[in-house]
């Protein structure tokens, strides 16, 4: 009992395999079967997890929109999601004239699948993780893309102009957003040495790398929020513009999982970037009780979840050519510019011996200040071509109506 | 060595897997009745006219183009940052240059306005 509240993870996993192989079955069968029984159990935990996410979102977003939100299927609404699965699982799968069966039946799957990918690499407590591969953080970009790629062959094959209007639009902004995710990526990768999740979690050991590399954590935030096309950045579903955008022909729960995906992909980026910036399982006696480093995990995905949701309330959809300009005119350049600092003042601290966590931040409060003067600078300028062009225009208004000229 | 990768794969076909049984109990459990007017193309109730495959706009390639230059600076920069530790500091120096021409290359797109959204 002792050893089961000890380490839940390995006990269990122990417990299965003698219990399979006194069975008589081969050392590598029963490998095998101990990894099956761990893929459908943590893929069908991550999809029931949607129904609790799903309702936790409409009673977040209710309260800041001062409403009550779901509040009649069981305690609190808590069952208003099973009530929605069941409904749409009664519903009409329409297939549109004209669209591509294969791709179009595909999609749906592939932007599941994706989003349940990521979940492999990500180390739930000291003792448990899916697979520990030596290039995680590589693999979370690879699987992340077809997430994209799945909504890009759901807006393709529709047969839908405002389906591929949305696919389009896949294009501009989330494929852009992938590079200041991927220079964001780089800078645990480079204070840890290692692409292992692991490794990462590990080396945050005394200081989380969110106060090391407070712009990538940033970065990364933003950009994987643009990746997951959530509030403000849901221009590809924009209702007001093009209608549901790439969903728009799909049905029944073919658009359910849909919908699945895009809740579980915010959830997912919530743990990522709990894991590579907060510290992941680490916090006090997590190492000696791994069940507390889980409590720990799943403590501080809930929050950057919370905050994901607390944006989608706040803030209004951004136009696509004010998204862009955030993207290459402000984030990138500062994404490079916060990967050059974080290099050299990593290398400094080591070569020279100076305190490493006093020269990453002195570092990272100058690259904030100069952001600040250049963003300033970029508004004044802004600022007065409108005053000159609201003066040109009233100059011209008065002189083309006075009767006199 | 095989056996995460083992997992992945898993992991994948569990991920294609539960929603397509969902999406099968779907299509076993709803109405099959099909017309000419419900499959149409949805376009809030107007008769669609003309290609739905339309040109796109040239912006759209050019960002995609621009994003295929960082993507492979990516694969470039990701074996620098695991060897970082082993790195003198000349070496860090060449990553930072290197880092450097990318972003005269980004600078050079902006002067010459293709970050623009026309």
């Amino acid at each position: 009992m002792v050893a089961f509240l000890n380490d839940p993870f390995t006990w269990t996993g122990s417990l299965l395999r003698s219990w399979l192989e006194g069975l008589g079955l081969a050392p590598d069968l029963v490998t095998f079967l101990l990894q099956v029984v761990g893929a459908f159990v943590l893929g069908t935990t991550l999809l029931m997890l949607t129904f609790i996410l799903i309702w936790a979102e409409r009673k977040i977003v209710a309260r800041i929109q001062d409403r009550l939100g779901p509040n009649r299927v069981g305690p609190y609404g808590v069952f208003q999601t099973v009530a929605d699965l069941l409904k749409l699982v009664t519903k009409e799968l329409i297939t549109p004239t004209g669209a591509d069966v294969i791709p179009y039946n595909l999609a749906p799957l592939l932007a599941v699948m994706a989003v349940v990918g990521v979940w492999a690499v990500i180390p739930l407590a000291p003792t448990l993780i899916g697979a520990s591969i030596n290039v995680g953080v590589l693999y979370i970009v690879a699987v992340g893309a077809i997430g994209t790629l799945g909504i890009m062959v759901a807006g393709m094959s529709s047969n839908n102009k405002y389906a591929l209007l949305g696919a389009f639009r896949t294009v501009a902004m989330m494929v852009s957003y992938a590079v200041p995710m991927m220079i964001a990526l780089l800078i645990p990768v480079l204070l840890s040495g290692s692409m292992d999740m692991e490794t990462i979690v590990e080396a945050q050991s005394p200081i989380a790398f969110i106060i090391l590399a407070p712009f990538a954590a940033l970065i990364f935030f933003v950009s994987s929020l643009a990746e997951v096309g959530r509030a403000p950045f849901d221009l590809l579903e924009a209702e007001s513009e093009i209608v549901a955008g790439f969903h728009i022909e799909y049905s029944g729960l073919k658009f359910g999982m849909f919908f699945v995906g895009e809740f579980l992909h915010a959830f997912t980026i919530s743990a990522l970037t709990a894991t590579l910036f907060l510290g992941g399982w680490q916090g006090p006696w997590a190492e000696l009780y791994p069940l507390l480093g889980l409590f720990y995990f799943i403590i501080k995905t809930s929050i950057v979840y919370f905050v994901v949701i607390w944006i989608r309330g706040s803030f209004p959809r951004i136009r696509i050519d004010h998204i862009n300009n955030l993207n290459w005119k402000l984030i990138t350049p500062l994404a490079l510019a916060s990967l050059i600092v974080a290099a050299i003042a990593e290398k400094v601290a080591t070569e020279f011996g100076i305190n490493r966590l006093g020269i990453h931040v002195g570092a990272n409060a100058f690259l904030f200040m100069i952001t600040l003067a250049a963003i300033r600078l970029n508004a004044r300028g802004a600022r007065s071509r409108v005053k000159a062009n609201s003066v040109n225009k009233s100059v011209a208004a008065s002189s083309g109506s006075s009767p006199g000229s | 060595m095989l056996e995460p990768w083992i997992f992945i794969a898993l992991l994948l076909g569990a991920g294609m897997l539960l929603p397509g049984v969902t999406i099968v109990a779907n299509w076993l459990l709803a109405p099959k009745k099909p017309n000419p007017i419900k499959q149409s193309i949805y376009e809030c109730g107007i008769e669609t006219v003309g290609e739905t495959y339309i040109q796109l706009k040239g912006g759209y390639y050019i960002y995609a183009l621009i994003f295929v230059v960082f993507d492979i600076e990516a694969v470039f920069m990701f074996p620098w940052a695991v060897a970082f530790d082993k790195l003198q500091l000349y070496m860090v120096m060449e990553g930072v240059i290197f880092i450097l021409i990318l972003a005269a290359g980004l600078a050079y797109a902006w002067r010459k306005g293709v970050l623009e959204w026309v």
